[in-house]
């Protein structure tokens, strides 16, 4: 099938991929009911308040929302500057910090 | 006897929870079960037209609640099943004519005659959605594979959840298999994927249901139909009789091969 997609030059995503995908994310924000800027803001706190304790690479934080089954999760990657990553390390180590909404 | 409520609800308008309702009343009944089908769409009611019984009505729902007449004079008996009743809504009142409480006390009176109490709620998360959800044992969410009944069916599974009412079911409607095996349209795995609750049943789009519905005649009534096969399934697993689901097509080069020389 993939062959033949290749051939027929199909390659962009069917549509329904797309309307999974385009569900999938409007309903994270729909399931959490968190303002548009609040995720922003809640991320530049995090960061300042985990400053204080270790030195991260403030540049590299994701905040990010995922769901599996109907239950939301809070996920942040905050990579650490350390001393693999000074010396020359190809990864930072993060620091997944989880919570549940 | 003791009858379990199950309410018909969806979010998003035209998705068929009055089709659905009407044609699991109808093949409740055809299983000897005593069915009631209430229509809780006040001021737009429709579930007496599906079933066909638009000319009988002498009695509503808001007759019932406002003491116009006793709760059995405004049921309407199917002369084609003798089981089935319809407690119609009010066409000229709105939906702040009832409340939840008074939805209870209805459905109350009902259970100790009835198998079965089946009510068809408005569409939106409104009063109406209210009225229909407070009696309810058991809630069915309809929703069609396409991205706005999707999210508005999410909606309302976050409301049953809040509400204490248990998990909701899910019946997915109007799937047209070819069109998935396209990639044109959500499959069953994609959306049960996205909503994450149990699925009681899914209904292929059928342009007999249509057909049915402008005779009056519940789908379910004429053998031959996969809607009508669908729904007497879904009506069965509400019996809670274990029942495969259907093959919507059959899998593979040989069955589609089969399917087209069939056709």
């Amino acid at each position: 099938m993939s062959v033949l997609n290749r051939i027929f030059g199909e390659r962009q995503p069917s549509s329904r991929q797309v309307a999974k995908e385009r569900l999938q994310l409007v309903l994270v924000h729909d399931r959490i009911k968190i303002a548009p800027g609040a995720l922003d803001r809640l991320k530049d706190e995090l960061i300042t308040v985990i400053s204080r304790y270790v030195e991260i690479d403030a540049g590299s934080v994701e905040v990010t929302f995922t769901q599996s089954k109907r239950q939301s999760r809070l996920v942040a990657d905050i990579p650490l500057i350390g001393p693999a990553r000074r010396a020359g390390g190809t990864h930072a180590s993060p620091a997944g910090v989880e919570g549940d909404r | 006897m003791t009858a379990t409520v199950v309410t018909v609800t969806s979010g998003k308008g035209g998705v068929g929870k009055t089709t659905v309702t009407a044609n699991l009343g109808a093949a409740l009944a055809m299983l000897g079960k005593q069915v009631v089908t209430i229509d809780a769409d006040i001021g737009l009611r429709n579930l007496d037209m599906v079933l066909g019984l638009e000319n009988r009505i002498v009695y509503d729902l808001v007759d019932v609640v406002e003491g116009r007449c006793r709760l059995r004079q405004a049921l309407i008996r199917d002369k084609r099943l003798p089981d089935l009743h319809l407690l119609p809504a009010a066409q000229t009142r709105d939906k702040s004519a009832v409340t939840p409480a008074q939805m209870i006390e209805i459905c109350d009176q009902l259970r100790p005659t009835a198998d079965f109490v089946l009510v068809d709620s408005p569409a939106g998360i409104e009063q109406g959605f209210r009225n229909a959800v407070a009696p309810a044992d058991q809630v069915l969410i309809v929703t069609t594979p396409e991205v706005s009944a999707v999210r508005d069916a999410d909606r309302i599974v976050g409301l049953i959840e809040a509400e204490d009412k248990g998990s909701p079911l899910l019946i997915i409607n109007r799937l047209n298999p070819q069109m998935v095996r396209r990639g044109q349209m959500l499959s069953m795995q994609d959306v049960l994927e996205i909503l994450a609750i149990d699925l009681l049943g899914i209904i292929p789009e059928d342009k007999q249901v249509t057909v049915s519905t402008n005779q009056g005649a519940p789908v379910v009534l004429d053998g031959k139909h996969p809607a009508g096969q669908a729904l007497r399934n879904i009506a069965g697993r509400l019996m809670g009789q274990e029942i495969p689901l259907m093959r919507l097509e059959p899998d593979g080069l040989f069955g589609r091969l089969a399917r087209a020389l069939g056709r």
